[in-house]
């Protein structure tokens, strides 16, 4: 299980782990579910794109990821930010099937950009990937107080300069990187599933925002690590086993929430 | 046919029997969807009603294994997502977005899983790109009654809780003071999206159902405040980017060599054209009047 080909997929997860607990975190708490879900997904067509002109695949990911980004930002000025979503999904998926029409990609190919290949990661993928990581945490932290601020009081986050606007964009930027490190190793869907899944069971152990980012990165970890292991016993996809431990671990805290909540707490403990 | 209009109707358009049926049943299908979609981006579900067209992926594959209708399989998958999805809390708009995620996330495992088998245990390696891009020129016409029931289900739906719908999706704390039971009827019409979304799914892909479901209701919404014109409109302009992507699609086999580009990309470029004009328009006409 930790032999030649199988350590490179043990590093690649790992790095995606720790950045989507990271970037999670504040997914979570922003309500940004659907451009976490917009963004790798149609990036996919960056991808397709890219192997069409034959440039790099990072790169085609890298521009979709921020061209969508940029679309869902722009258009959310004026509209709800779920339609201005929707609308650049689409545009993206629409695109992509263009692409994919024109090329002779067979369908195992389109298979791994959606569900990721982990355990086909070579070593040349392993840099850009953790170099990615390390930018898209680093901007998180660089934009730590105000993404927070503007998260939970929107109000007090504009009475005090920083604005709402501006951090959804810089937030969606970073949904971007972090779509373009993880796609090529683990696919769209895996990526989506952690920042998802363990930001949000950790939420519900933790409210203090330090302590419950390391708990969503501390779970994220569990989940590809136990997901790889499984994925290697048993055969089957990873994709699966990300998505059922994850699905776990949110019923897990919703359920610890609920029975801390038959105890006698004072009301205004509870939220 | 005049011929001056040869070279915008290629030959062979209106005698073709793949495109009676792509525009027959795109029709059906895009108005249905303009319905439906109005109180979906009025209710702010814009993510549930994309995430059902995904979800049912996991269906859909489930049944090809199982060898019954890829229909069947996304039907019975909405619908129970979209109980979990009610269960674990849609109905707060905070809690809206996570709980479709996660649901999403599961679901997409679980399709992971079942389109793994199905390109391991069967010959059906087609599977995939079946199930997640569809096509509207594929359409086998046994599938025309039950497209028909199941429009009239999801309309039907909308139509008969018309009014506590709209007040509901407007007002929530309103519409329960009027006696209202608004989670009822929250119900109620996740179980007509779950419906629309399967059809539009099977019937024309994953990529066209969310098109069509927000693209024109969310035009229509910036037309008119109205949302029983609100539907009109936005069944008309679904309709109007079906047949002119039916159409572009079928011209284009003779723009590249050998192939045609997929109906899915001129539709859904229509409909993102339409919102772009129509937010420019209307945003620039609201500066007027605001300077005014």
């Amino acid at each position: 299980m930790f032999s030649g080909f199988m350590i490179n997929a043990w590093e690649a997860a790992t790095i995606v782990a720790v950045v989507a607990g990271v970037v999670g975190f504040f997914t979570v708490l922003r309500g940004s579910a659907f451009a976490a879900h917009a963004l790798p997904n149609g990036a996919f067509a960056g991808a397709a794109g890219a192997s069409l002109i034959g440039v790099n695949v990072i790169v085609g990911l890298g521009v979709f990821a921020l061209l969508g980004a940029l679309t869902i930002g722009g258009l959310g000025r004026r509209a709800r930010q779920d339609v201005a979503t929707a609308l650049a999904i689409v545009m993206m998926l629409g695109l992509g099937a263009l692409f994919l029409s024109m090329t002779t990609e067979y369908a195992p190919e389109i298979y791994s950009l959606l569900f990721g290949e982990v355990l086909g990661v070579s070593s040349s993928e392993l840099l850009p990937t953790a170099a990615i990581g390390v930018v898209c945490i680093a901007v998180v932290f660089a934009l730590y107080r105000p993404l927070l601020l503007s998260s939970v009081m929107p109000d007090a986050a504009e009475a005090r300069g920083v604005s709402t606007q501006g951090m959804d964009l810089a937030f969606l930027i970073v949904i971007a990187l972090a779509t373009t490190m993880a796609v090529p190793v683990v696919g769209s869907l895996l990526i989506f599933s952690l920042l998802i899944g363990p930001p949000a069971a950790a939420r519900s152990f933790t409210d203090t925002p330090p302590k419950a980012m390391g708990l969503s990165v501390v779970f994220a970890l569990g989940t590809v690590w136990a997901a790889i292991a499984f994925s290697y016993v048993s055969n089957l996809p990873i994709g699966f086993f990300v998505g059922a431990i994850s699905a776990f671990s949110y019923a897990a805290g919703r359920t610890w929430v609920a029975g801390r909540r038959t105890r006698p707490v004072p009301t205004d403990a509870v939220h | 046919m005049p011929a001056s209009l040869a070279p915008v109707f290629e030959p062979g358009f209106f005698s073709s029997s793949p495109v009676h049926v792509a525009l027959i049943v795109g029709g059906v299908v895009a108005a249905v969807s303009g319905v439906v979609g109005t109180f979906t981006v009025m209710r702010g579900q814009a993510f549930a009603g994309h995430s059902l067209a995904d979800i049912g992926t996991a269906g859909g594959s489930a049944a090809f294994l199982i060898g019954i209708s890829p229909l069947y399989g996304f039907v019975a998958m909405n619908l129970i997502a979209a109980g979990v999805m009610e269960m674990i809390g849609i109905r707060r708009p905070r809690g809206r977005d996570l709980a479709t995620g996660i649901v999403l996330g599961a679901a997409l495992g679980l399709a992971a899983l079942f389109l793994y088998w199905d390109t391991t245990h069967s010959s059906t390696t087609g599977a995939t790109i079946n199930v997640l891009f569809g096509s509207i020129f594929e359409l086998p016409s046994s599938l025309v009654p039950v497209i028909a029931v199941f429009s009239v289900v999801a309309t039907g739906i909308v139509l008969l809780s018309y009014r506590p719908l709209l007040l509901s999706s407007l007002s929530p704390e309103l519409a329960s003071a009027r006696g209202v039971p608004v989670r009822l009827v929250g119900i109620g019409y996740l179980v007509a999206l779950a419906v629309a979304v399967s059809l539009s799914a099977v019937t024309i892909g994953a990529i066209l159902s969310t098109a069509l479901l927000i693209g024109p209701a969310a035009t229509a919404l910036r037309l008119t405040k109205r949302a029983g014109m609100a539907m009109v409109i936005a069944a008309a302009i679904g309709v109007a980017a079906t047949w002119l992507g039916v159409l572009l699609a079928y011209d284009s086999y003779d723009w590249t060599t050998g192939h045609g580009w997929p109906v899915s990309f001129f539709v859904v470029t229509l409909v993102f054209a339409f919102y772009l004009v129509t937010d420019l328009s209307v945003g620039r006409l609201a500066g007027r009047r605001r300077l005014r």
